[in-house]
């Protein structure tokens, strides 16, 4: 019963994924892919808790906080290069 | 233009920890259970990465004032050290001992010398990638 729950939730991460990465390709400007590649970053955290519950192990459980941390990470470097053109700043008060 | 990003700093304060914490956790838990000490030492040094997001070069160097370079050297020491310790009781380099130790305060531990190796990766990781990080976002 809740093997069968656990793939029609995992098709159903699937197909938000495709259309996500419809939105990467497609999106027409640069933040609009940020926002789908962050998503798809939530989206992969989903998918792995599935395949946790679906392979009966809790020895991913970590890979899903970690995956949240990094797709944070990413997504403030990103943005912070788009609003000022440097990741890192030397001197923010200069 | 001046941009203010009190919202980034300050959820960088509460994060930050979280993510330290986190590492520690990981590198404790590689010996029963998946991590370790490179992912340990990848999770701390992308702690100190979002600190020189939400802030700058000047300010993490004085909060943290480490000269990455030596992290290096020292995780090396470590590593090199817990191989040669084994050679002062006639066995072979890199074996490893373990035991039951009473601790005064924490109580009966049970202690592996896999863990020093492990931290000499832990630091070698730090070093080197904060280092590669500083030196190319570095603009001077």
């Amino acid at each position: 019963m809740i093997q069968t729950v656990v793939y029609i939730a995992l098709i159903c991460v699937a197909v938000a994924m495709i259309t996500l990465l419809y939105r990467v390709i497609k999106g027409p400007t640069l933040p609009d892919r940020i926002v789908a590649l962050d998503a798809l970053g939530v989206n992969i955290v989903a998918m792995v808790a599935l395949v946790c519950i679906a392979l009966d192990t809790n020895a991913f459980l970590e890979v899903i906080l970690l995956f949240g941390i990094l797709a944070f990470i990413g997504t403030v470097a990103f943005s912070k290069y788009l609003e000022k053109g440097v990741i890192i700043e030397n001197d923010r008060n200069s | 233009m001046k941009t203010s990003d009190l919202i980034l700093q300050t959820a960088t304060k509460l994060i930050l920890f979280l993510i330290v914490l986190f590492s520690v956790y990981i590198f404790f838990a590689g010996h029963y259970t998946p991590g370790g000490g490179f992912v340990g030492g990848l999770l701390t040094s992308g702690a100190i990465l979002l600190l020189l997001l939400a802030f700058d070069m000047k300010t993490v160097q004085t909060i943290l004032p480490f000269n990455y370079l030596y992290m290096v050297a020292l995780g090396l020491l470590f590593a090199i050290g817990t191989g040669a310790g084994a050679l002062l009781f006639n066995t072979p380099f890199l074996t490893h001992a373990f035991g039951d130790i009473h601790v005064p305060v924490l109580g009966e531990l049970h202690l592996h010398t896999a863990t020093l190796f492990d931290l000499g990766v832990y630091l070698v990781v730090v070093g080197v990638t904060m280092s590669i990080i500083q030196t190319i976002g570095g603009d001077e």
